[in-house]
């Protein structure tokens, strides 16, 4: 923070991303004031509207001070951010594999494929292998909702649906349980299997998932490859998530 | 597996488990309270349990579940009626003798570690440093820590788990943890008699405690080192319903157990501290969150309270005070080095996962319950009960300006009087040594694997918060010590204790861990020491907290100051696969029982 970015008025609620100077106002996350001023800070698990929560670190942005995370550190008047670096750019693409080989993703059968937001994040950031050899984690498969599935090899623990079923559908379906390498995503139900949950198909729940881990049945490849959302749009387009509203469907909706 | 499998028993087993869950919620309001009372009856906390649980504490089944995977004391798995749990610490774990002591048990026993054994008897496994470092190797059974461990010892175990011999009449020498206090400082010296602190604050008044606390630049001990006053200050000054003071007895750094001492010969003067915190910032409510590896301690503990409520230290209208009412709960942990770091320490209390908060909002403002709470070390209230009772000047006459008063330092490895050492900041890490009388030390791991490792060219650096910070650990490495299998053992313990919240720390100390092992086992290159500086310093600069940001300190420290520790252990070529085809078989040598040489490829 530099001493004339005190003394002048106007400047006290601007922050500098990459030398744009963008206004926010109180309250404000470094993400909220990018997003409302069009700057694309690369992102997984955070959605407008939902609790920030600031674990998957794609947006790891430089503050001067340090390192931060931009969806969870307030906007400070003066704040001199960098963001499309080279430098973090490559943390993110290293970030980003590290997503991909703890999991068991096997994009070209994934019907979530040419939707999902690792995948674009991955295009994005130029990452063309796993780099790390993968773990091979057996993770469990729940089949067991009519209508809804959960696969959790291709689960990257966002929390997006713990999130939105408790904040937005008001019922808390998803957990995360274990620690470390173990955390995996759980159901909050007598027997921990979908089918004895409260989730619906009109959940936002049942829509968020950035990943092909909770996927609607009945529903494959009705959008063919090639004309899917990430074939015809960048993932760092802002507001993506309205324009595609059969993916995010809101409850209310 | 299910102790409701069998219908005629459904109805019993589920009384029974509401009555055990109803009696202790109603004795200790705490979910891992409850958590421990059925682990310890049924060796493992059933499906039928967690949900009976989260009815009772109307909780949601997931949030139980989660908790019981989170912490390492709780399984979902029966373990045995013997639970036998070594240390895998550097300096109190199953290889401090040079012997492999856990498999030496696991041979005579029968049992492969991390298993129960087939008749339910014993199971074994490793756990995370157990704070026995000054005795040597040890072991905790059904919680309970045995010291001193050697060969013959894991005999006569054997033997006394396979008679079935109760706890009680097992060796009582075992059992016996001793301070071994060597050097005594400005804390140390003698245990303020219960209440004169109190006293002297009550003349003060809280204001003028407040200021004291202040003026005395004492600074918070588990090595972060936030200025104790200002942080009281803050507290004192944030809104909330209710204000908590609550103390972090969650040691789990590798190598420390100073607060295991302070605990058990000084617990009058820390919760003296705490009251005068209480008193400073308004709290009515205070909280020692207790490693469940020093579970031990409770009962010792609990007398203490009950001692110093009846003086009328603690309770309502203490030593007579109108309107000045605080108390102190005890709340024991489960297993989780993470819990250390104070918001994961909150999470902890109020019952959820050990999970690190995002910060800011800080603890001072929300806190336990989203209240304005103090959360601080043993050893920090412990000094600020000495300052209330023989003021600032007298804190600060020791030290330096930026590092006032003493640091209370758990010291151990390759010499041969571990202990407890009391000096002023700023001693050298030569006099330390000097007076530990470790002649050899080739390297010192200081503030433990989260610190700093130095070598001999450093040993004139001082200790303090403007050079070597510490939590209170100390671990001496002689010239004979093996330093790469030191950093694969940290490495180790971090990717264990991760919590798993973010993406660098969950994934990273793992990908750290395998890349060392694979260096570590001879199969390492050039390549892969440059792959493990550029991820250790993204796991150091990119974690969400405390844990991450340090758990690669001893990577860089070690390729920094011992590049031959790595480098002899490589092989000469450009590349070398992760995957080894020989390793890749030893699960089906185990399952076929063949160790033959035609059952390896080389």
């Amino acid at each position: 923070m530099s001493t004339d970015t005190k003394q002048n008025p106007i400047a006290q609620n601007t922050i500098t991303i990459d030398g744009q100077e963008i206004p926010f106002l109180a309250g404000q996350t470094i993400m909220d004031a990018a997003l409302a001023a069009g700057v694309y800070i690369p992102h997984l698990c955070h959605r407008q509207g939902l609790t920030p929560h600031g674990s998957c670190k794609l947006c790891v942005v430089d503050t001067g001070s340090g390192s931060a995370s931009a969806c969870t550190m307030p906007a400070v008047a003066g704040q001199r951010i960098s963001n499309n670096t080279p430098a973090l750019n490559e943390v993110r693409k290293t970030i980003t594999q590290m997503l991909f080989i703890e999991g068991n993703h096997i994009c070209p059968s994934c019907e979530k494929c040419g939707d999902c937001t690792l995948q674009a994040m991955a295009y994005h950031l130029g990452m063309l292998d796993g780099h790390f050899p993968q773990f091979f984690q057996r993770r469990e498969v729940d089949a067991s909702h009519p209508t809804i599935m959960l696969d959790r090899d291709r689960c990257i623990l966002c929390e997006l649906c713990v999130r939105a079923s408790r904040e937005v559908d008001g019922k808390n379906v998803f957990a995360i349980a274990g620690r470390g390498i173990n955390a995996h995503l759980v159901v909050n139900s007598v027997s921990g299997k979908l089918v004895d949950s409260d989730l619906e198909t009109s959940d936002m729940a049942a829509h968020i998932c950035p990943v092909g881990a909770i996927l609607i049945k009945e529903h494959g490849y009705e959008v063919p490859i090639g004309q899917r959302t990430f074939d015809l749009h960048q993932v760092s387009e802002i507001g993506l998530e309205k324009t595609i509203p059969t993916k995010v469907r809101q409850p209310d909706e | 597996m299910s102790i409701s499998s069998a219908d005629s028993n459904f109805s019993n087993m589920t009384d029974l488990l509401r009555s055990i869950i109803s009696r202790v919620y109603a004795e200790s309001p705490h979910l891992l309270h409850v958590l421990y009372v059925l682990q310890r009856q049924f060796l493992h906390i059933s499906d039928e349990a967690i949900r009976e649980v989260a009815a009772h504490l109307d909780l949601p089944t997931s949030q139980v579940d989660a908790v019981v995977e989170f912490y390492s004391f709780f399984h979902k798995i029966p373990r045995g009626r013997y639970d036998i749990l070594f240390s895998n610490c550097t300096s109190c774990g199953y290889l401090a003798r040079g012997v492999d002591l856990m498999a030496m048990l696991g041979q005579q026993l029968g049992i492969v570690a991390d298993n129960t054994r087939g008749d339910g008897l014993v199971s074994m496994g490793q756990t995370s440093c157990i704070g026995m470092c000054d005795h040597g190797a040890a072991l905790l059974v059904n919680g309970m820590p045995i010291v001193s461990l050697n060969a013959a010892m894991i005999a006569r175990i054997a033997a006394l788990v396979e008679a079935e011999t109760p706890l009680e009449d097992w060796p009582a020498g075992w059992f016996q943890v001793d301070d071994n206090i060597r050097v005594s400082g400005l804390l140390l010296k003698d245990d303020l008699s219960a209440g004169t602190g109190l006293r002297a604050m009550l003349t003060h008044g809280a204001a003028d405690t407040l200021s004291e606390i202040i003026q005395s630049n004492l600074r918070g001990r588990g090595g972060a080192g936030f200025s104790t006053g200002m942080k009281w200050q803050l507290c004192r000054e944030a809104q909330g319903a209710a204000h908590y003071v609550v103390c972090n007895a969650d040691e789990g750094e590798p190598g420390t157990f100073k607060d295991r001492v302070l605990l058990h010969s000084y617990a009058d003067s820390l919760f003296e501290g705490m009251t005068v915190c209480a008193f400073a910032v308004g709290a009515k409510q205070g909280y020692l969150y207790l490693r469940g590896e020093y579970r031990y301690l409770l009962p010792h503990l609990q007398s203490v309270l009950a001692r110093r409520r009846e003086l009328g230290l603690l309770g309502v209208d203490i030593l007579g005070q109108p309107g000045f009412s605080f108390d102190i709960d005890i709340v024991v942990g489960a297993g989780a080095y993470i819990c250390g770091e104070e918001s994961a320490l909150i999470e902890s209390l109020e019952g959820k996962r050990g999970i690190p908060r995002v910060r800011p909002p800080f603890p001072v403002t929300h806190g336990y319950r989203g209240q304005p709470t103090v959360v601080n070390n043993v050893e920090t209230f412990i000094a600020a009960a000495h300052i209330v009772l023989r003021g600032s000047a007298w804190f600060r006459a020791v030290g330096t300006e930026k590092s006032a008063g003493s640091k209370i330092l758990s010291i151990s490895g390759d010499f041969a009087a571990p202990g407890i050492y009391e000096y002023p900041f700023d001693v050298t890490i030569w006099q330390v040594l000097d007076d530990c009388g470790a002649k050899d030390a080739q390297a010192v791991q200081v503030g433990g694997p989260s610190g700093t490792l130095i070598n001999s060219a450093e040993f004139d650096r001082r200790l303090g918060f403007d050079d070597l910070s510490t939590g209170g650990s100390l671990m001496i490495f002689s010239q004979a010590r093996d330093l790469l299998a030191v950093i694969v053992n940290f490495a180790h313990f971090f990717a264990h204790e991760s919590c798993g919240f973010c993406t660098p720390c969950r994934v990273g100390t793992v990908l750290l861990k395998n890349g060392l092992d694979k260096i570590a086992g001879g199969h390492g290159t050039r390549h892969d020491l440059d792959e493990m500086q550029r991820l250790a310093t993204l796991v150091k600069c990119r974690s969400h907290c405390g844990l991450g940001q340090t758990a690669a300190n001893p990577i860089l420290d070690g390729l920094q100051r011992f590049p031959q520790a790595f480098e002899q252990r490589l092989v000469h070529r450009d590349f070398e696969p992760h995957f080894d085809l020989d390793a890749a078989l030893e699960e089906a040598r185990q399952i076929s029982h063949r160790d033959d040489a035609a059952a390896h490829i080389e």
